[in-house]
């Protein structure tokens, strides 16, 4: 009883059996639907492509021509070289990328209206949360580890020309570099946290910057002893710690630092999730 | 079969939503009427669980919406044409939808020819008109072959050759005995299209009624007529498809007699007539009538 034509039909709506069985909403469904959701909006590309070009692009290109300069270079700048923090610095760029990323994905369907659409189907809707801090963090650290990797790789092997490369074995280097990805993963679950509380993508994407970059910087104000005690507690601090980047001594150690920062997402997504069972839609 | 019990929704100040109770029953149209801001959509979002009602409750197939394993099977709600993220292709859209909970993908292709957007199931919703736009709503609310449908003005933006389809499309439904409860704010439409009317005013229950008496009441002739003896009246003018309508102090609404036997008929009997009017109201002025004075009508007068 199937009919074609739109305009003619008056029924037509049963010709494909649908069981109530068939049609359970359950968690790894609103998974799949939400790997959906973020494989066919093009944003997905623009903040995944541009977190990569940033990652690996600045990283990659500062190595070679520190590699080509290196013998026209000044004693006191090959001093300051790194070639591990250097050849990553990109991500600093990325976890902006990345972050708009996140907030897109729950903000962007208050944006458009698409979260009726969402919130209808899945009408307890905390499961449409879990997936979606799922399948970002799941997205986020498959796309952002290889860039790291191959960025770590192919920087050393153009350093490898002057002999001012780091190995893979020297001690640190891999949590380093895996947890450059690990710390864009937490980003962008933070990212989620605020888009869902704040339901408004310019918003979300701001908060996300001050919380990031904002803080850091309005907390060298402070007078050296009180930033001394705060400044390795600020998220994006303690989150960097896991990178062991700057040496400095105040931050904490590097796994304390990333569990303060795993702290601050959670915290965010616990505040959003209970927010989103509470609010009209 | 949806049923509101006491429901209430404040938003701030505002009580847009006020001790509503109703039934929408399975195998009709039931018309869910009133004009801009009476509480429709709001009602319609709390049916689907978007917006918690501040006090009382409304249920589906005797539970809340939210509690439902399949809700896309039990409730199909088209609410805002927007409801759609504007960069994702309307194919796309429905696949997303019909992913939570497991519809296969052949079902979207047919909700797609059903609704007449093969053409552009690979366009971005965003360019879409406000009628295609209706359509992909549409398309959305059939999805999980819903037992109840609901949809807030379906016809908006829509051409006349669409309208025509949403309202064979609704009987349709109807007649496959599922419930179907559509919002609208005009008169004609849900005269021509439903069975069964609900009217609200200002978020209160006016008029919970079949169109058939809706009808009756409004568009045939009525006349008024105002007598100190209307018991005497009413007596004398009993008779087959004759109605009297008493309301006070001293008034009667009779329709199914013009008002020129109704007046030789009271001289014969030396009954006093203060007025005698005959009105005639078409059904939209009837409908506006009873929505502008929504607050003095409350208390069920019509209701059945």
């Amino acid at each position: 009883m199937s009919t074609s034509t739109s305009t003619s039909t008056t029924t037509s709506t049963t010709s494909t059996t649908i069981t109530d069985a068939g049609i359970k909403v359950t968690q790894a469904r609103v998974v799949k639907a939400e790997f959906l959701k973020v494989r066919t909006l093009r944003s997905t590309l623009y903040t995944l492509g541009i977190a990569v070009a940033a990652m690996s692009g600045i990283g990659i290109l500062i190595c070679w021509t520190t590699a080509n300069d290196w013998n026209n270079m000044r004693p006191r700048r090959q001093l300051r070289f790194n070639p591990l923090e250097d050849s990553l610095v990109g991500f600093h760029l990325a976890q902006l990328a990345i972050g708009v990323f996140g907030v897109l994905l729950i903000a962007g369907e208050y944006s458009t209206g698409m979260i009726r659409s969402s919130l209808a189907a899945v009408p307890k809707r905390l499961p449409m949360l879990w997936a979606k801090v799922f399948v970002g963090a799941v997205v986020t650290f498959c796309v952002m580890l290889p860039s790291t990797l191959i960025t770590f790789f192919v920087s050393q092997r153009l350093l490898s020309v002057r002999h001012i490369q780091v190995s893979w074995s020297t001690p640190n280097v891999p949590r380093t570099v895996i947890g450059v990805a690990m710390y864009l993963t937490v980003v962008v679950v933070l990212a989620i946290g605020l888009g869902a509380l704040i339901r408004n993508v310019a918003g979300a994407i701001a908060a996300l910057v001050g919380v990031l970059l904002v803080l850091p910087v309005i907390a060298l104000a402070l007078p050296q002893t009180w930033a001394d005690r705060i400044n390795k507690f600020l998220p994006s601090n303690a989150g960097q710690a896991l990178l062991g980047f700057t040496g400095d001594s105040t931050q904490m150690t590097p796994w304390r630092g990333f569990a303060l920062f795993c702290g601050y997402a959670i915290g965010a997504i616990a505040i959003s999730a209970w927010l989103l069972r509470r609010r009209d839609a | 079969m949806i049923e509101a019990h006491s429901l209430s929704k404040r938003y701030g100040t505002k009580l847009a939503v006020d001790d509503l109770s109703f039934t929408v029953r399975p195998g009709i149209v039931t018309g869910f009427l009133g004009p801009n801001g009476a509480g429709k959509s709001t009602t319609m979002r709390m049916i689907i669980g978007l917006d918690a009602p501040t006090s009382g409750t409304v249920a589906v197939n005797g539970h809340r919406y939210a509690d439902s394993p399949a809700p896309m099977h039990e409730v199909g709600a088209l609410l805002e044409s927007k409801a759609v993220h504007s960069s994702r292709t309307a194919r796309n859209h429905l696949r997303v939808l019909a992913t939570t909970c497991g519809i296969a993908r052949s079902r979207v292709d047919e909700m797609i020819e059903l609704v007449g957007l093969t053409d552009v199931a690979d366009k971005r919703a965003g360019g879409f008109s406000l009628g295609m736009g209706q359509r992909l709503g549409i398309a959305a609310a059939l999805l999980g072959d819903p037992s109840t449908v609901v949809l807030d003005e379906p016809v908006n933006g829509l051409d006349p050759e669409g309208i025509l389809w949403v309202r064979n499309l609704l009987k349709g439904l109807a007649g496959e005995g599922r419930t179907v409860m559509v919002s609208s704010h005009l008169m004609s439409e849900m005269a021509m299209t439903a069975d069964h009317l609900i009217v609200i005013g200002r978020g209160r229950l006016i008029a919970d009624m079949s169109v058939e008496e809706f009808t009756q009441s409004a568009s045939s002739d009525v006349v008024w007529v105002r007598t100190p003896h209307h018991a005497r009246l009413t007596e004398l003018l009993a008779a087959p498809g004759v109605a009297v309508v008493f309301s006070e102090p001293d008034g009667l609404q009779i329709t199914g007699m013009g008002s020129d036997a109704i007046g030789e008929l009271a001289a014969a009997h030396g009954v006093a007539l203060h007025e005698l009017t005959p009105v005639r109201a078409s059904l939209e002025e009837a409908f506006m009538e009873l929505t502008q004075e929504s607050v003095e009508y409350h208390g069920g007068s019509v209701a059945s």
